[in-house]
């Protein structure tokens, strides 16, 4: 049975915005991407918003709602109190374009700096063969669908902009990861570069981008806090400080 | 004007437009280690009230100054001198810098303490009131890297804690076979300490998580996995170790000062 839910729409572009008020009717077992759909066909025919799937699995419809960075098509309206104002705004992070639609090119650009993964050069297309136990760990960072609610959440970016340029971010530090932990990528300087080119090390472990996965993918315990252990094996570890192995590392 | 407020993002003048309690879970962060923190202090140079009747305190062990009560020494050894530049050294500060290196560089602590001390950020989605960051990777935050370090000093602190849990199985005349309350105080807290280094990103990193082929290493990927499990529950463990061992201190402090009796059950 319908129910009227009032929602707080931002609308706008670079230029100027602000939250806009609207009442809408939903129905049970509804998402809020279906709200605003419902809002997009009765109320303003000009909304922006950008969707795919509707499943959770593109990764188009992230926004923020009630100032939380979530999918829109994987928030269900029950799962607010009745009679409560659920508020969405654009991912805040990202320059917006309009209303709910930002720009994530700076995503693309950062996935563009990774270099990309590196067989030995004598194995040939179809004679890779991995075994199950050292698969699984890349695998949980290949679920990623690429939402960039970690990217946006991320404290380093969100809060400095300046920082963008030095930083690529939760994603790229899981793709990174995945490269480092696969036993046939042999490019030798992944965590170097992950410290001192794509700032690994601005990083401080506060786990948002973990809290906002949509697919439960331990970011931070998996992948960043094992590459920043990786970076100190090479930079910081003691017993091969003690063993003299830096110095005759950088000197090779 | 940075981050959210930056030009070209989207037009909202509030910091945060979440509506929870953002802010509980960081003031109790606070509250408890800013709790912590003062009681440690006030001990650590207190200088007395450490030892009793085999039972020892984890804020004073191992003993190493000539100030030490010759029972709380580890064999009699007594390396640091009881005056540095004529100032008197209480022997908790001798050793603390490795426990409290080991929990302020352990990552579950980075998280805990940027959010509730330093709101950098406060919450997820809640912006931080700081102008300019660059993490870790300047003086003094750099330092964090050294959690290798004080990963290895823990885990010898915690060989030492066990053996004065051990030691705690006298009774007061020295006789072995003898169980008190104190003795399970600090079983437990050198319990949970164990269970607190051993569930370390460092402890899994070490074992096995630095490999790029388990199946090349499978007691090493044995290793990693049950890491991995501790590894889990890091938060819980970090959080329990510290309240065992201030409560094994406020024990051990009551029983030396006279306030409390140390039950023998048999």
């Amino acid at each position: 049975m319908a129910r009227k839910l009032n929602l707080r729409i931002w609308r706008g572009d670079a230029t100027d915005g602000g939250l806009k008020d609207v009442q809408v009717d939903v129905n049970e077992g509804e998402v809020v991407l279906d709200v605003i759909h419902r809002v997009q066909a009765t109320q303003m025919g000009d909304l922006a918003v950008r969707w795919n799937c509707k499943a959770g699995k593109c990764g188009s419809c992230s926004m923020e709602i009630n100032g939380k960075p979530r999918l829109a098509c994987m928030t269900q309206v029950a799962s607010f109190e009745e009679g409560e104002t659920i508020t969405v705004t654009p991912l805040r992070a990202f320059p917006v374009i309009k209303d709910l639609v930002t720009d994530v090119s700076f995503n693309y650009k950062k996935a563009m700096e990774i270099p990309a993964y590196a067989p030995p050069a004598d194995l040939k297309p179809g004679e890779a063969r991995m075994e199950q136990v050292d698969v699984e760990r890349s695998q949980e960072f290949r679920k990623c669908i690429e939402c960039f609610l970690c990217q946006d959440v991320c404290h380093v970016v969100r809060d400095h902009e300046e920082n963008k340029k030095s930083f690529a971010g939760p994603r790229f530090f899981i793709r990174i990861a995945e490269l480092d932990m696969h036993p046939l990528d042999i490019l030798k300087n992944r965590k170097r570069t992950a410290q001192e080119e794509h700032g690994l090390g601005m990083c401080n472990i506060t786990k948002c981008c973990t809290e906002v996965c949509p697919e439960h993918i331990k970011i931070t315990d998996n992948a960043i806090i094992p590459m920043k252990e990786r970076v100190v094996d090479i930079k910081y570890d003691p017993a091969r400080m003690f063993a003299g192995l830096l110095k005759r590392e950088k000197r090779s | 004007m940075s981050g959210v407020f930056s030009p070209t993002r989207a037009k909202i003048k509030e910091r945060t437009l979440r509506t929870d309690k953002w802010w509980l879970e960081p003031a109790i962060t606070f509250g408890v280690l800013f709790s912590f923190i003062i009681y440690a202090t006030f001990r650590a140079f207190e200088g007395a009230n450490y030892y009793k009747d085999h039972l020892i305190s984890p804020f004073y062990s191992p003993c190493l100054s000539e100030a030490c009560v010759p029972e709380a020494t580890i064999f009699g050894w007594t390396p640091v001198s009881a005056e540095i530049f004529n100032f008197a050294l209480s022997p908790a500060l001798i050793i603390l810098i490795f426990p409290l290196g080991f929990r302020m560089t352990c990552y579950y602590y980075r998280k805990a303490y940027y959010r509730a001390f330093w709101l950098s950020p406060p919450a997820c989605a809640v912006a931080e009131p700081h102008t300019k960051y660059t993490g870790e990777t300047r003086a003094p935050l750099i330092l964090q890297n050294a959690h290798r370090w004080f990963f290895y000093a823990g885990l010898l602190f915690n060989v030492i804690l066990t053996y004065d849990a051990v030691i705690s199985f006298k009774n007061v005349e020295g006789q072995w076979g003898h169980m008190s309350v104190g003795s399970l105080v600090l079983v437990a807290s050198s319990t949970l300490l164990w269970f607190y280094s051993l569930s370390c990103h460092t402890c899994r990193h070490t074992v096995g998580g630095r490999l790029k082929h388990f199946s090349a290493h499978p007691i090493r990927y044995k290793l990693w996995s049950w890491v991995s499990v501790l590894n889990h529950k890091h938060q819980q463990f970090a959080w329990y170790s510290l309240a065992a061992v201030a409560f094994a201190d406020i024990y051990v402090r009551q029983v030396a000062t006279g306030a409390w009796t140390n039950f023998y059950f048999f």
